[in-house]
């Protein structure tokens, strides 16, 4: 008799959350095509983020953004050995659905894309193929984890070159996991209200101290000391966006952020590769943004 | 109590050096070359097999592992760990080397893409049954028949090794770092002493 694995165990939680447990202290790179594609897995990306446009183009161009042309996201799959992620509207399962048909290894509910319902994000919970959301605070992050998601990273603001929403958010997300680990258990009822997040989870991070899945950074990283700060500022990955491709030497920006990331504590190694880098992308001060990316979804 | 590193340029670290750090061993994180110096035994985790073979090249660590593992130093690797220490890849990148100490050609992904990572129990020799998990598995294909095989899956398609010995050198297709059963790890660090 052959083997056919009890279909529970595929798709379970434990092997969608060990895939970004794999990932962990590896950069997550966005590209546009497969010659993208081969530049980042041969700078040692972890996987790829399979885009039409980059969220700087996105941003610049305007009009409604929406989930890549499946050929695009094949011939990508086709080019490169590591996992291929993708992009579906918040709120858009039908995206999901043909997502997950192109058998994608991860699927990003992404503000970055125009959302497609005001009120409700993807049941996550459906789907065999893990998701990761943004988040702007745990309560959010939380309720995200409630839908299904089995990865959050911070949103930052998308396509601006610039860390400070990033590093916002993360300070906000892990200082609101420091005071619950520090409430009294009697307590966390009024919190989770607060936080609007399910008690169960509110209780789960009280306990640990952490979040039930690993946590990511995205959203204007844009050198090799933005990959160290938010990793030493508790991220335990980085996505990069515009960063990469909008930059003058896209080859050595890349090798240099993944060289960061796992040597971020090390100020010789990030100041070496930082050295004669070429400029990074020009970016956008976020206050004089007309469109923030981080305020879609809720 | 035995020494054993943990190889920490990318992956799910911090699951082996908890095990590890439960069931008494000493650990140590390396991230350089001559971290690897005074270890015992050295662990290189789940990750992504060509971003880890990047850094240890850049590090410098992969001439001083090579050494080290014609010196005798146990080393175990789990899932991506597997491929960088078979001796042949199967459907990886072109130009993707590894440190061929395990006489056996594995195949990246052979288990299929995430849509099909899977857990099922996993029978070792000598230690019962344990819980397996099964990531974007590498699938080993063919194996030289000195290597110990110490556990086997078959998904559909016959027996295939998950876990196994040669000598020094360890590998599993799975992650057991990633569950609370830590026998597989106690398998690894009985056999340093």
């Amino acid at each position: 008799m052959s083997f056919s694995p009890d279909p529970s165990t595929v798709g379970s939680a434990l092997v969608k959350r060990g895939l970004a447990d794999m990932l962990r202290g590896g950069v997550i790179m966005d590209v546009v095509n497969p010659e993208q594609a081969k530049i980042a897995e041969d700078a040692g990306a972890v996987a790829v983020m399979a885009l039409e446009r980059v969220p700087s183009d996105i941003r610049r161009d305007g009009g409604v953004a929406r989930m890549s042309d499946p050929q695009m996201i094949q011939e990508i799959q086709a080019t490169v050995t590591i996992p291929v992620m993708a992009k579906a509207r918040i709120g858009h399962f039908a995206e999901a659905q043909v997502l997950q048909s192109l058998d994608v290894d991860y699927i990003d509910e992404s503000e970055v894309l125009t959302p497609a319902d005001e009120e409700h994000h993807i049941d996550k919970w459906g789907f065999t193929v893990p998701f990761v959301c943004g988040a702007t605070n745990l309560g959010e992050a939380l309720r995200r984890i409630a839908e299904g998601a089995c990865l959050i990273r911070s949103k930052g603001e998308a396509g601006t070159g610039n860390v400070v929403e990033a590093v916002r958010h993360l300070r906000t997300i892990n200082s609101q996991m420091r005071r619950l680990h520090a409430a009294d258990a009697a307590e966390l009822y009024a919190m989770a209200k607060e936080l609007g997040a399910p008690l169960a989870l509110v209780q789960e991070v009280a306990a640990t101290g952490k979040l039930p899945v690993p946590l990511f950074c995205a959203g204007g990283i844009s050198t090799p000391a933005d990959a160290s700060l938010v990793l030493q500022l508790g991220a335990e990955a980085v996505f990069v966006g515009s960063g990469i491709f909008k930059s003058d030497d896209p080859v050595r920006m890349a090798e240099a952020i993944v060289e960061a990331t796992t040597h971020y504590l090390d100020a010789d190694a990030v100041t070496k590769v930082s050295t004669g880098l070429g400029a990074a992308m020009k970016g956008i001060e976020t206050a004089s943004l007309e469109q923030r990316l981080a305020e879609r979804g809720w | 109590m035995p020494l054993v590193g943990v190889l920490a340029l990318q992956g799910d670290v911090r699951e082996h050096v908890a095990t590890l750090r439960s069931i008494g061993a000493d650990v140590r994180e390396v991230k350089r070359a001559e971290q690897l110096d005074g270890l015992d035994g050295l662990i290189v985790p789940g990750g992504e097999s060509t971003t880890i073979a990047r850094l240890l090249t850049t590090s410098g660590i992969r001439a001083a592992l090579e050494k080290s593992l014609a010196g005798d130093l146990a080393v175990f690797g789990t899932c991506a760990g597997l491929i960088l220490l078979a001796s042949e890849i199967l459907d990886g990148r072109a130009d993707q080397w590894s440190f061929a100490a395990l006489p056996l050609s594995v195949r990246r992904n052979g288990y299929g893409r995430q849509i099909a990572s899977f857990e099922t129990p996993v029978t070792v020799a000598g230690v019962g049954t344990v819980p397996g998990v099964f990531i974007r598995a590498p699938k080993i294909e063919t194996w030289s028949s000195d290597v110990e095989v110490l556990a086997t899956h078959d998904h559909g398609d016959g027996n295939h090794p998950v876990l196994v010995r040669y000598a020094n050198v360890w590998g599993c297709s799975f992650h057991p770092e990633l569950t609370s059963d830590d026998r597989v790890h106690r398998l690894f660090v009985d056999a340093l002493r």
